[in-house]
């Protein structure tokens, strides 16, 4: 057990997809108990970053070291055991679709555990009540909205009460109901167990009312980090164009002249 | 032409580049420490998707089969007044040949098909990527229980083929155009050979069933993750597994006759 500050450590980390470099020797440092969120526009490898940090993929150079544990140098029997202490939500939340909800979160304790049935089903049905889905536990995978699918994933990635749990996405296709339903969630979650949250998203609005410190990455490099304020007062004109969601050009007058007065971030999308 | 010796090349590289991947999950997938409390009811589950809901298919095709074999066989042996024969001409054809090879086909077909689009649909929505964020490898969870399955599951399939079309030939033999039961089944017993028949059958199957599954689980598994990835996947499935079964069958048959 690693007792430093950060949970995960990334250093000079570079990677490419054919010819195509999607990290080119970036650093990260990512603090226990807090959650960071990864940002930047689609198709930047904010997902590849959480699969290098999970190891399932290899980093072309650098180096990933998550509880002081280097990922990508441990045998393929300590990597699972490592991911066991890891908890991911996927994008489409990949959950068992011949599986009821139930059964998905009961998946990695039959897996992990030697825990009796009546252990595992109280488990399971607490952490279907921590995400407000005690009710739908017997409803298949393919019976859950978008919103419930993702909720339903969330408790399984905690299921093991994991130190690290990554998300992908998750603010993505929600109605505004679900929307809000989740990003509490992700707070409460980090908070209430302790958990170190990365959060991987280009939601500006919804990433910014949670996050602690933000990264944001464009051409295989960080553009800019800090805590949401900092980044909304941030000099960079690629940073500002980004949280303005400004397609090309100048930033509109009203909204460069919002970010130094903005206290709260949510106020931005009237920009 | 050196465009043509190119595309060889390459195609050659490919081939071999893919049997590589294909024997690395193989040997991934299978060899490692048994854990037989969590492998045996994944293992029973599999055996019932590939096996027991193959069986429909199977009895069905090989009552027709058999019943075809006993007509044009009892047509032929007619014209030489040899219909006392018939049992024999069913049972050899059936077992040696029809059995596994029709067998193998229905199997590819049926299970390998679904096998492949199994696996491809896991790959494609995440389950297998989330599965191994989860510290379970799929390699273990998934390909491991489909293979055996299949791999047992193929010539207990085999051996019920043959057994409902040689019941197939008897019924359009003998209850129909009046073949004697007795000289059926007894020229049938005389003329069967344990080893070099029903055995080198069996053997057959065997080893259909291996290569059909293999080839089914690895192109779910390699399958590129989209919609038409997984149609390609399945087709593949299908194509390979036939040709190969129909490959292997001529090689086999060859190594039999030369070793008998």
């Amino acid at each position: 057990m690693d007792n430093t500050e950060n949970l995960v450590t990334i250093r000079n980390l570079s990677f490419s997809r054919e010819e195509r470099v999607i990290f080119s020797n970036i650093n990260m440092d990512i603090k226990r108990g807090k959650i960071t969120a990864v940002m930047g526009p689609s198709g930047i490898g904010k997902t590849t970053l959480l699969h290098l940090i999970g190891g399932l993929l290899p980093p072309e150079q650098g180096s990933i070291e998550v509880n002081g544990q280097n990922v990508h140098r441990l045998s393929r029997k300590k990597l699972y055991r490592l991911r066991c202490r890891m908890g991911m939500l996927f994008q489409s939340g990949a959950l068992f679709t011949n599986l009821t909800a139930f059964e998905n979160v009961a998946f990695p304790l039959r897996e992990h555990t030697s825990l009796s049935e009546d252990k595992i089903s109280e488990i399971v049905l607490q952490k279907l009540e921590a995400v407000g889905l005690k009710e739908a536990s017997n409803l298949a995978a393919n019976q859950l909205s978008g919103g419930m699918v993702r909720r339903v994933a969330i408790a399984r990635a905690i299921a093991l009460n994991p130190m690290l749990i990554m998300y992908d996405e998750p603010f993505v296709g929600l109605d505004p109901i679900a929307l809000g339903v989740i990003v509490k969630l992700i707070r409460e979650i980090n908070d209430d167990a302790g958990m170190t949250t990365i959060l991987v998203s280009h939601d500006v609005n919804e990433t910014f009312r949670i996050a602690d410190y933000v990264y944001l990455i464009d051409g295989g490099k960080i553009i800019g980090q800090g805590t949401p304020k900092q980044l909304l007062e941030y000099a960079d004109e690629r940073v500002q164009r980004f949280i303005h969601g400004v397609v090309d050009g100048k930033l509109p007058a009203h909204c460069l002249s919002k970010i130094s007065s903005l206290e709260d971030s949510t106020e931005l999308a009237s920009c | 032409m050196l465009k043509l010796v190119n595309d060889i090349g390459e195609f050659g590289v490919e081939f071999l580049r893919g049997l590589g991947r294909a024997g690395l999950l193989l040997f991934h997938a299978l060899v490692r420490k048994p854990n037989v409390r969590k492998s045996f009811p994944l293992l029973i589950e599999q055996l019932y998707a590939v096996g027991f809901l193959s069986l429909l298919i199977i009895i069905a095709s090989a009552l027709f089969i058999g019943m075809v074999v006993g007509l044009q066989g009892f047509n032929t042996l007619n014209k030489f007044g040899a219909t006392a024969q018939l049992g024999q001409l069913v049972a050899l054809s059936v077992v040696r040949e029809l059995g596994p090879v029709v067998t193998a086909l229905l199997f590819a077909g049926r299970a390998g098909s679904a096998l492949t689009a199994e696996i491809g649909l896991m790959k494609t929505t995440e389950q297998l990527v989330s599965m191994e964020m989860m510290g379970v490898d799929p390699l273990w969870r998934v390909i491991a229980p489909r293979f055996w399955a299949g791999f047992i599951a193929m010539p207990l399939l085999a051996m019920i083929f043959s057994v409902i079309a040689i019941f197939g030939g008897y019924l359009v033999g003998v209850v129909w155009l009046g073949v004697d039961a007795g000289a059926f089944w007894n020229n049938m017993q005389v003329a069967i050979d344990f080893r070099t028949d029903i055995l080198n059958g069996i053997i057959k199957s065997i080893i259909f069933g291996f290569v059909i599954t293999w080839i089914a689980v690895f192109q779910g598994y390699d399958t590129v993750p989209t919609a038409p990835g997984i149609s390609q996947a399945t087709t593949r499935t299908v194509v390979y597994a036939s040709l190969a079964v129909l490959g292997l069958d001529f090689v086999l048959t060859a190594l039999m006759l030369v070793l008998a």
